[in-house]
């Protein structure tokens, strides 16, 4: 058990110019937290996760786990265990020496290490295969095995690269219970990559949200969701994906097609604080709603209509000044609209409405 | 309206449908016989000399050839008695600098290959190429320069010396090969080794080394030959006094100016290749790929 920190810790990978994987990333993870690291590919989350495991150099800055500063130690000195994205399995070793491999380079005695294999083996559903090598495993197997391998050792720190990515949609979702479930029972602190933001939402206590190598935010997931620190963020967290438009801005609020949304003071002031004639515009489909002919909404035109079962996405054109916007709805599954049809489509409530600065992107709203 | 039944049946194929894996007479009569054919031209050669070894001399070399013509054993009794030369101190100096050859060629080529296949240091690539054009050398133009070499370093007309000739030839073209088995064993397991808490060696050692088994056995097979059947270093780098021959060198004692005893050469060369097959044999079993596989998903 440990708490994690980094410490302005870059990664710079030499070219011309220096390619800054991870730059100067400040975060601390408290003891026994769950913290996932997100992030579109490129993001630099993968080479974060490998500089704290020692597998990458760090060139600037320090990583420390437990208070003791890890920065020149080397993999083995540091007490974690990692899940590879491609489990990395030893295969020539039948899976309780796979599980026991880190134990028995310890110097743990045999009784011992049989021991403790078979509590995570029993752990994960494994005991029927100890005796079978890696290449005798499902996809799913040998990802507990790997699980497994990690879990035997018992280390401070569990590392997790993108552990769920090579198994199948509906294997995923339940082994993704399954190790949030597993993380809460054991209290090791976890620092868990992935690019899927469906599973940094469900996993995490707290999500780090990685862009170019550079921290964008880093919070609980609820929080990520309502108030993203900046545009990308907004844009990156949820599926479908949160509208973000650029709207002209006038002294009553948002110009969109024909209705004004009225906006939080706070925003307002910020806005013209700053000068700004245009702000970043963004809702969640499900804040905005289908609503009758005699509202006052904007004009929508169907362009393809997905159903999910409970509810449905409709996407459809708006059109803003001179161009046409494309937005997403989520109705009621029951009775979507159809192709081609027009709608009035309004905001459900004001405050869902998130702003953001058109050039940096910061967030406007409180 | 009436549809005639007839009328909607395939039309049938003017020639009789065939599955993809099936074959027809004439085609599989050709197949086999032309392998048929590949197979005598390779194995013909082999028979012979096996044939020739039981004849005597006289009888080797005959305008009508027979098979079984007062056969015997009485050239392998000769050969091994001693009787033409110390052949089994001959057999035991080739086994000795090819089994140092093979073990030093390995060890070394491994290390190499592994730290050229994982690690980025300066000069690699300046090191592979100088492998690469170390082979380009005709044997014949090295001889002279490595003679003044060993003779330097005191080891002219020793064994040892003679398994440094051959690792310098052995060792380049090894690494390449291990090189390119390295590279096909995925870096994750070299990572996951890390973590679990081996140092570099023990990655190398207790990781990859095992992984790399079917390389390591093309490998050691190459250096194993390199050294077995070499005759021009040998008889360059090795003292003349008979009982410090190899094999290889050896059987030159049955090819005379003006006479060539069939017989012995024959039994002889059937006794030099039964060490090459053994090893083989040895090595044949880690000959399996996939070894690898399972490790990774895909």
């Amino acid at each position: 058990m440990a708490e994690v920190a980094y410490v302005k810790a870059s990664r710079i990978f030499s070219g011309n110019p220096p390619v800054r994987a991870v730059d100067e990333l400040s975060l601390d993870v408290s003891d026994g937290e769950f913290l996932v690291l997100v992030g579109p590919s490129g993001s630099g989350k993968s080479t974060a996760l490998r500089m704290l495991a020692g597998l990458e150099d760090v060139d600037e800055g320090a990583i420390k786990i437990g208070g003791k500063d890890v920065t020149n130690v080397p993999p083995k000195g540091r007490d974690i265990a990692m899940v590879f994205q491609s489990y990395a399995l030893y295969p020539h070793m039948t899976v309780a020496e796979n599980m026991g491999f880190a134990l028995k380079l310890r110097g743990v005695n045999k009784a011992e290490i049989k021991e403790k294999v078979a509590e995570a083996a029993k752990m994960l559903d494994l005991t029927k295969y100890l005796e079978r090598k890696p290449k005798a495993l499902s996809g799913g197997q040998r990802q507990r095995v790997a699980m497994g391998r990690a879990i035997v050792r018992e280390p401070s720190v569990f590392l997790m690269d993108e552990p769920l990515s090579n198994l199948d949609a509906k294997l995923r979702v339940e082994t993704r219970a399954n190790i949030a479930a597993l993380q809460q029972r054991l209290g090791t602190t976890t620092i868990y990559v992935t690019h899927d933001q469906v599973e940094a939402m469900t996993m995490g206590h707290r999500v780090a949200v990685l862009k170019d190598g550079l921290l964008q935010q880093c919070d609980t997931p609820r929080a990520l969701y309502d108030k993203p620190a900046n545009a990308f963020v907004a844009g990156f967290m949820g599926s479908p994906a949160m509208n973000l438009k650029t709207v002209p801005l006038t002294s009553e609020g948002a110009k969109l097609d024909g209705i004004v949304v009225p906006l939080e003071r706070h925003a307002m002031d910020t806005a013209s604080a700053e000068g700004l004639n245009e702000v970043t515009f963004g809702i969640r489909p499900e804040s905005l709603a289908l609503v009758g002919s005699q509202h006052h909404g904007m004009e929508m035109t169907v362009e393809l209509v997905e159903e999910l079962g409970a509810d449905a996405l409709v996407h459809g054109a708006v059109r803003i000044g001179a161009s046409s916007e494309r937005f997403v709805v989520r109705v009621d599954g029951r009775t979507p609209p159809t192709l081609g049809q027009t709608v009035k489509v309004a905001v459900r409530d004001a405050t869902e409405i998130h702003l953001f600065h058109p050039e940096s992107g910061f967030r406007l709203t409180n | 309206m009436t549809v005639e039944a007839a009328s909607l049946k395939a039309v049938p194929a003017t020639r009789p449908q065939r599955k993809r894996s099936e074959r027809s007479k004439a085609a599989s009569i050709a197949l086999h016989a032309a392998l048929v054919i590949a197979s005598l031209i390779a194995v013909f050669p082999v028979f012979w000399v096996l044939v020739t070894s039981f004849k005597p001399d006289a009888r080797a070399v005959e305008t009508t050839p027979t098979l079984f013509n007062e056969s015997s054993v009485d050239n392998y009794v000769r050969i091994l008695s001693g009787d033409k030369g110390d052949f089994l101190a001959w057999f035991g100096n080739s086994v000795l600098i090819a089994l140092m050859t093979t073990v030093i060629a390995v060890f070394l080529s491994a290390t190499t290959g592994y730290a050229a296949s994982r690690f980025r240091f300066p000069g690699k690539r300046s090191l592979m190429l100088s492998f690469l054009v170390v082979q380009m050398f005709p044997f014949a133009v090295l001889i002279v320069p490595l003679y003044n070499i060993l003779l330097a370093l005191g080891l002219q007309g020793t064994s040892f010396g003679l398994v440094l000739v051959y690792c310098t030839t052995a060792v380049p073209f090894c690494t390449y090969m291990l090189k390119g088995y390295f590279d096909t064993i995925p870096t994750d397991i070299d990572e996951a080794g890390r973590v679990d808490g081996l140092s570099p060696f023990g990655v190398f050692w207790r990781l990859v080394m095992p992984l790399a088994r079917p390389g390591l056995a093309v490998t050691a097979f190459y250096a194993f030959l390199t050294a077995w059947g070499e005759v021009a270093f040998a008889s360059a780098f090795l003292s003349a006094a008979d009982e410090s021959k190899t094999l290889a060198v050896g059987l030159q004692v049955f090819v005379q100016q003006n006479r060539t005893e069939w017989g012995h050469l024959a039994a002889a060369s059937i006794l030099v290749a039964v060490p090459a097959i053994a090893v083989f044999y040895l090595v044949q079993r880690f000959l399996v790929t996939g070894l690898s596989s399972g490790a990774v998903k895909g």
